[in-house]
């Protein structure tokens, strides 16, 4: 019961009258009903949904101290935004690396939004193990897409030896981390890293390629040999701090830049560093005061379930999400198994795509249309994933699916104005790249416990792979008996259920987290506020094929 | 016709000159200004921007600080009340209102002096001649023999002429030694023998004095008014018998079990003691009183007096409008007959100073101050405001709170009402002093006397009571509201209006926000872990127990009240955030729970030389005993300021080796300030978090 556990935090920001062009046209019919909260669907829904296994990983996680790090570099009481926490989840079999020993996320630091990377040296030295550096990269990559000082808080015995091979030869390895400093420094996006633990070796890397960097006396240390290692090579004897503490980097090297007492100094530091940024946030977008949903958001648990075969309305998810549940729906009665429409998130415009059934002609066409009129008005895009796919079948074949799913493809994979999406259902096929998975860049992507995402669901799957080998028999003259087909089947469906998993699929960042259904509203109004620091990219479709 | 004669004898006073400062020129501004008469404000360098400076018409600047550079200095005032031809000075209480000097001068400069003849004044500074003047008068004095004939029987025949008890006294005694009291008659002659052989052995000389033994006394004191036209009356008693440091700390009119004879006998001697001097103006004739209700005269003082108010709220008069009318030349305004005793008034004085450490006066800025409000039956005498400066050369008394009720427990059930709603941060206040002794089982009963607060001191000054649980989550709310608050203030600057990044409720993913504060309670550090709940309110742990809290900080009249549950309960408490301390007012009382500053702040705060060696006040650094490099054990004295007219001494907090000494002798100090600074000790080791 994940979703009972883990309670939403809406903020509820009540509408204050509004200086804007309110006329009495304007108003906007809300969406969503009551949800009939007596009804054996919604009661099942909401109590199966989720696992008491997430909770039971959420509260084994070990220590939270570079969590209190990060609420000590935060501005005080302000939301965080953490990213990824079930990554390396049952990834290195016996091994637990929790959170994948680094956390990242989003906050405000010095009113500036920021996103921080913070070492967890309770977790294996804080190594990076190869789904450390994954995490650390996507951090990067967030902060290179939406213009995000990056804030280092570095405790870290550097690569994980026994894994170096699949963490530092490749492109995406350890080294990239240096790449990304320099590059993201060049495009003016802060560097600033905090040694408040060892950085060895590579780790070295992360203070000195940094803009400005401070470390913590008698508790960090930065050098590229350890004394160990010093040892070995030369002969010389030397302790750690006169290797590379912070009076010798602070007096002597000049590695570093400030020198800070302890933890709580250092992250005062870094609170000084970020304000004298001189960052001021600009919006290229109009803002309304907002409102809360009309709607309890925890009311999402009855009304999705964890049945996917069960189908729901997305619309009923929208009100829940959007602000007054008022959704100005396009093109309502055409191509009604896709849902497109305007509404706002925490006073930001949204263009909101959801599923509403398999895709058609007219549902890829009409998504193709809506992403343009978003891309010219420069509102950002919202992705409600719940799809099986396109339509198959030879008569959708020859109307030309395959060319109306390549425009919406084209679309989504041009658009250049923040995406972000959220797989709150199933995740198949194309309709995952039509719908903005991972491999089409949103800016975020994130997911909901029931989720599932494969490339076709285990049954369909097992019932492909058990045709196939029936017609092979049969060309054989062999017979393929039940008991065979089922034996066959089992283990395909058994494996797409499990590699089909969120858990499965957040523990390889492949997504940016699981969230409870319920705070969908506050992470999409934390993720858009985060994504409108970048500033503004025209967008430029390719060609559509008519 | 009569008239014509009065009208005749009638002075214009069309601006008054108030040779005074602080509440009392304020007071009596106020009633010029009521009366349509202009007021004129002499001040020092000290109070430029002081609020009687601010009240007045005019005001003009008469030189330094130290009071004989200004308030005292008589040229200048006169210079200034020529200046602006003002009619008539007003000198207030203090400073120049007894000086006979100076009411003469005035007179030959022909400005009305506002109080009595100088000749009065003079009677009845030298205390021997107003005995004499009061005795003839028929006044009761307190009855002595201070004679040569040191016989055994003349002795005796003394004591028995002064009434019994008698105090026998050796002339040359001291400490108590060489000094008895005699009851009776039967017990005066081993009394006696005993104080001599006490006083040869400890003085070698056994003269003898003898005087009237009041024990446990009251002091009462009468409230008289004369005119120039030969007429004077009485506005009954006040008692003011609650004192520390021989000085006034509450005071009541009228006395509390007097009866209304023994007020008619106070009041008639009372007049009687003015008529003999040919009083004019607003006077008070001084009496101790004995548990029997007998009372002698003990001086009288020619002003008006601070206490004044009480007098006023029992009678319905305004006193210093009868000193301008009479100092007019009018008549008194209300004949004997007409001045009706009508319930009780209490006033407390509110001072700055500490009476944990014997009354110690202090001095510094109010970083807030919020009073209860004024009414008809409440009132606020104060001279400074929120913010001001309490100034270290001048009395410390920051406001006279007065209140009048029905009867007297309805008054001191107000007076303690209001003394809550009384709020003062930055320096030390005796508030919770005069709340503990109005609130005392004796005080409520009226058994009063000089030795009250001596007398009670246990239950006066109650062992500190750290704040509660409560009190710390309430503190802890109010700075949570203040962070949201700030943070509210910061997005409102910004574009970016709506951001959820811009609340303060610590949104966390898939987990709630925990978050440690360490509170200071009282002696005790405590951990307060800090959950933000998803409905905006907080479980906040302490010490194992879980308290569930909410609120919100509502802002009224200037003050910020912080509406908070706790468990369910509602409260409202008076919030004052000053720096990193939070103080709470509320009708139970106040708390403070101050948050330590991390160790990397703690040498740029306020209170950065915590366990230092500070300046207690502001003042003069008068002998300076250690200088860098000494080694001092704690206690060892460092630094002697002069300061409110006393000498202290600053001594070593801890043991250690002086680095620096921050003053030199003969500079000024200011409150707080770090006076040496000690050589920071190898305990570095052992941080906090």
């Amino acid at each position: 019961m994940l979703m009972q556990a883990l309670r939403p935090s809406v903020p509820f920001i009540r509408s204050r009258s509004a200086l804007l062009r309110l006329y009495h046209a304007d108003k906007v019919a809300t969406l969503g009903s009551q949800a009939d909260v007596q009804s054996p669907v919604y009661q099942v829904g909401r109590d199966e949904s989720g696992g008491e296994r997430a909770r039971a990983l959420h509260t084994s996680r070990g220590k939270l101290l570079p969590r209190e790090r990060i609420d000590r570099l935060l501005d005080p009481g302000s939301p965080f935004l953490e990213l990824s926490q079930l990554a390396a989840y049952e990834l290195y079999g016996s091994e637990e690396v929790p959170a994948g020993g680094i956390i990242t996320g989003i906050g405000r630091v010095s009113g500036v939004e920021c996103v921080i990377a913070a070492n967890d040296a309770t977790v294996k030295g804080g190594t990076y193990y190869p789904v450390t550096v994954k995490k650390h990269l996507r951090a990067q990559e967030i902060a290179q897409q939406n213009h995000l000082p990056c804030i280092y808080l570095v405790d870290s015995g550097g690569a994980n030896l026994p894994r170096q091979a699949e963490v530092f030869p490749d492109r995406d390895h350890f080294g990239r981390i240096f790449f990304n400093q320099a590059r993201l420094s060049s495009q003016g996006i802060a560097q600033i890293a905090v040694v408040m633990g060892s950085c060895t070796a590579g780790g070295a890397y992360v203070p000195s390629m940094a803009d400005e960097s401070i470390i913590v006396r008698k508790q960090g240390t930065i050098f590229l040999a350890g004394p160990p290692l010093v040892k070995a090579a030369t002969g010389e004897e030397v302790s750690a701090e006169d290797l590379g503490g912070a009076d010798l980097h602070c007096r002597h090297s000049g590695v570093t830049d400030h020198y800070a007492l302890d933890d709580l100094h250092a992250l005062h530091l870094a609170r000084k560093a970020v304000r004298n940024l001189n960052y001021r946030k600009k919006l290229d977008v109009t803002v309304e005061p907002p409102e809360a949903p009309l709607f309890p958001a925890d009311e999402i648990y009855g009304i999705v379930g964890d049945n996917l075969k069960r189908n729901f309305d997305v619309k009923e998810v929208i009100a829940r999400i959007v602000d007054g549940s008022k959704f100005d729906e396009f093109k309502a009665l055409y191509g009604d198994t896709l849902v497109t429409g305007f509404a706002r998130i925490f006073g930001y415009p949204v263009g909101i795509i959801g599923n509403n059934g398999v895709l058609f002609s007219e549902s890829a066409k009409k998504a193709t249309h809506f992403i343009e009129l978003c891309c010219s008005r420069n509102i950002p895009l919202i992705f409600l994933q719940n799809i099986t796919g396109f339509m198959v079948g030879k008569e959708y074949e020859a109307g030309g699916i395959a060319k109306d799913g390549a425009k919406m493809v084209t679309a989504v994979a041009c658009a250049n104005v923040p995406k972000i999406t959220v797989i709150i259902g199933g995740s198949y096929g194309a309709g995952n790249y039509g719908m903005c998975g991972r491999a089409y860049s949103p800016r975020f992507l994130y997911m909901w416990p029931n989720a599932r995402i494969s490339v076709m669901g285990g049954e369909q799957a097992a019932n492909v792979l058990a045709t196939i080998t029936k017609d092979q028999k049969a060309r054989q003259g062999k017979e393929f008996t039940a008991e065979e087909e089922a034996a066959m089947k089992d283990p395909i469906i058994r494996r797409f259920e499990e590699e089909g998993s969120p858990y499965f699929s957040s523990a390889r960042l492949w997504d940016d987290g699981i969230i409870d259904p319920a705070d969908t509203r506050l992470v999409l109004g934390l993720s858009l506020s985060a994504t409108l620091n970048a500033p503004t990219q025209k967008t430029r479709f390719g060609v559509f094929r008519m | 016709t009569k008239g014509c004669v009065r009208h005749a004898s009638l002075a214009r006073i069309e601006k008054v000159l108030i040779a005074n400062r602080g509440e009392i020129a304020c007071r009596v501004m106020r009633t010029a200004k009521k009366m349509g008469v202009r007021s004129v404000a002499v001040y020092s360098d000290a109070d430029r921007h002081s609020m009687h400076v601010a009240m007045a018409d005019e005001a003009y600047h008469i030189g330094a600080a130290q009071s004989q550079q200004s308030y005292l200095c008589m040229e200048k005032v006169l210079e200034v009340a020529k200046k602006s031809s003002a009619q008539a000075v007003h000198p207030g209480y203090g400073f120049l209102s007894e000086n006979t000097e100076f009411a003469e001068l005035c007179k030959q400069e022909g400005i009305i002096f506002i109080g009595p003849p100088s000749s009065a004044i003079r009677d009845m500074g030298i205390k021997s001649t107003s005995k004499h003047i009061m005795s003839a008068a028929g006044v009761p004095i307190i009855e002595g023999y201070h004679g040569e004939d040191q016989s055994d029987k003349k002795l005796q025949a003394e004591a028995a002429r002064i009434g019994y008890p008698v105090m026998i006294k050796a002339v040359r005694g001291g400490g108590g030694k060489g000094m008895r009291i005699a009851h009776s008659e039967a017990e005066f002659h081993e009394q006696l023998e005993s104080a001599r052989r006490e006083a040869r052995k400890s003085f070698n000389d056994d003269v003898m004095l003898v005087e009237k033994f009041v024990e446990n006394p009251r002091h009462v004191e009468v409230q008289v008014f004369g005119d120039q036209h030969g007429n004077a009356v009485y506005l009954f008693e006040r008692d003011c018998s609650v004192q520390r440091r021989h000085q006034k700390i509450i005071e009541e009119a009228p006395g509390p079990g007097i009866s209304p004879e023994v007020r008619r006998k106070l009041g008639e001697a009372a007049v009687r003691a003015a008529k003999a001097v040919n009083y004019v103006g607003a006077g008070t004739v001084e009496f101790i009183m004995d548990s029997q209700h007998n009372f002698y005269f003990m001086e009288m003082n020619t002003r008006l007096q601070v206490e004044h108010p009480v007098s006023e709220m029992i009678t319905g008069t305004d006193l210093v409008e009868w000193q301008l009318r009479v100092a007019a030349g009018e008549k008194i305004p209300l004949s004997q007959e007409d001045i009706v005793l009508r319930g009780h008034s209490f006033e407390a004085r509110i001072y700055a100073e500490d009476p944990n450490n014997d009354f110690m006066p202090g001095a510094g800025h109010l970083q807030h101050l919020s009073n209860p409000q004024a009414d008809e039956h409440t009132r606020i005498e104060t001279g400074v405001r929120d913010g001001d400066e309490v100034s270290a050369h001048y009395d410390p008394m920051i406001a006279k709170l007065v209140v009048w009720g029905e009867d007297r427990p309805a008054a001191l059930k107000k007076l303690r009402y209001c003394l809550r709603q009384y709020n003062i941060v930055g320096l030390n206040t005796n508030i919770d002093f005069l709340l503990n002794l109005s609130g005392h089982p004796e005080f409520e009963a009226g058994n009063v006397h000089t030795s009250f607060i001596p007398q009670h001191h246990d239950q006066l000054f109650p062992a500190a009571v750290p704040p509660t649980g409560e009190e710390a989550c309430q503190a802890a709310l109010g700075l949570l509201l203040r962070e949201t608050k700030h943070t509210q203030d910061f997005v409102c600057q910004s574009e970016d209006l709506y951001s959820p990044f811009g609340t303060g409720n610590g949104s966390r993913i898939n987990v709630l926000h925990c978050r440690n504060l360490t509170l200071q309670l009282g002696e005790n550090k405590v951990a307060v872990a800090v959950t933000y709940n998803t409905d905006g309110t907080y479980s906040m742990e302490i010490g194992g127990q879980v308290f569930h809290v909410s609120g919100e900080l509502q802002k009224e009249g200037g003050a910020t009240y912080l509406r908070c549950w706790v468990n369910g309960v509602l409260s409202r408490p008076k919030l004052v955030i000053v720096d990193n301390t939070v103080h709470l007012f509320s009708m139970e009382g106040s708390a403070q729970v101050t948050v330590p500053l991390p160790k990397f702040l703690a040498g740029v705060g306020t209170t950065g030389a915590q366990g230092g060696a500070v300046a207690p006040m502001s003042g003069t650094i008068e002998k300076i005993f250690v200088k860098a490099g000494d080694t001092v054990q704690k206690g060892d004295p460092l630094v002697v300021m002069i300061a409110m007219k006393m000498e202290h001494t600053i001594r070593a907090p801890k043991a250690g080796v002086i680095k620096k000494v921050l003053f030199r002798e003969g500079s000024q100090a200011s409150r707080h300030a770090p006076l040496v600074e000690f050589e920071e000790v190898a305990e570095e080791a052992k941080s906090e978090s």
